[in-house]
């Protein structure tokens, strides 16, 4: 275990004091390292709060600049900040909050080629792109390289988020099985989000990885959390592994990570 | 007959079973192909949508696809 610094133990206090966490769990996220895959509305709070709780290591992956039309609800992201690498913005943002961490940016779009040496690296991976491609990529990724990862959607004022231990718990494609055909995906821009709904969805993830690690509480696994802000109702649907899973089922028929379109959802346009 | 329809109790008055497909329309799910349908904890092949019928008491939760991010 690591030894704490005076410095540390006052840091991290409010979270050695609880009793799930303490010293020990602490020292877990500072050894630990997690992958959050965009830098957009769900990953920025994931990441502030992240650097925040002192985990150790944290990659960041994101091809795109900031852009005006961001600034609504990817808080990571200041006014000052438009035309900067998103990367490169969070990545400064995270080391002012929590010097202490190591923030490794990758300027690029996550594709069948390189996601599985960038996910090799790390223990955890976050869930917060805005497409259905990327989303069932990071789901295949994972559960064939055995990667824990948090699932997250938004839309207008809707969520949905679920945990997955991939082997032990249902994967995303055990009850989504392949993307909508992108001529029905509504344009993000015309269906629009408010953007404390990435801040909502955004945080359970946070927590989820940050439970994960440490080992507190119980995962949000087999369960999808959704919720409808506009009423403010919380609803949890359990889903089942499914022996029928086309990927992690008995016999799947996704061996290999393949190309799908990026039908972007760009909430940014 | 009465369903749960998204974990809510939902009477649907003089009819005793009812396709997937009908109730998508009933409900006025504008485009199912971004709702996966979990019938009774199993998920309803998508080809399958007319001939799977629905009746009483059972739970019916409509899992809608969120791309944002």
């Amino acid at each position: 275990m690591l030894n704490l610094t005076d410095e540390q133990l006052k840091r991290y206090s409010r979270h050695i004091i609880l009793q799930d966490v303490g010293p020990e769990g602490q020292a877990k996220l500072m050894e630990a390292k997690v992958l959050v895959v965009g830098a957009g509305g769900l990953g920025s709070p994931i990441a502030l709060y992240l650097a925040a709780a002192g985990v150790g290591t944290i990659g960041i992956v994101d091809a795109d600049v900031v852009e005006i039309s961001n600034l609504q609800r990817q808080v990571i992201h200041f006014s000052s900040d438009i035309q900067r690498p998103k990367v490169d913005s969070a990545a400064e943002k995270m080391r002012a909050i929590n010097p202490e961490i190591e923030v490794n940016s990758y300027k690029l779009y996550l594709d069948a080629s390189n996601i599985k040496e960038i996910i090799s690296d790390y223990d955890f991976v976050l869930d917060g792109t805005d497409n259905f491609a990327t989303k069932f990529l990071v789901n295949d990724a994972c559960v064939m390289a055995g990667i824990p990862f948090s699932h997250g959607g938004i839309l207008r004022f809707d969520g949905q988020t679920m945990t997955v231990l991939p082997g032990r718990s249902a994967c995303y494609r055990c009850s989504f099985r392949q993307p909508p055909p992108p001529e029905a995906v509504p344009s993000c821009s015309q269906a629009g989000v408010l953007g404390a709904i990435a801040g909502m969805l955004g945080t359970i993830q946070a927590a989820e990885a940050l439970k994960f690690i440490t080992g507190a509480g119980i995962l949000l696994t087999d369960t999808l959390l959704t919720f409808d802000a506009k009423i403010m109702h919380f609803r949890r649907v359990v889903l089942k592994k499914r022996s029928d899973c086309p990927l992690c089922g008995e016999n799947p028929t996704i061996l290999d990570l393949t190309e799908i379109d990026r039908a972007t959802c760009d909430l940014s346009v | 007959m009465e369903i749960r329809l998204n974990g809510e109790s939902r009477f649907i008055d003089q009819i005793t079973k009812m396709s997937v497909a009908g109730l998508l329309e009933m409900e006025q799910v504008t485009s199912p192909e971004m709702v996966a349908v979990q019938l009774n904890g199993e998920i309803v092949d998508r080809g399958t949508y007319h001939n799977t019928m629905i009746v009483d008491r059972n739970e019916v939760d409509f899992l809608y696809f969120m791309a944002g991010g």
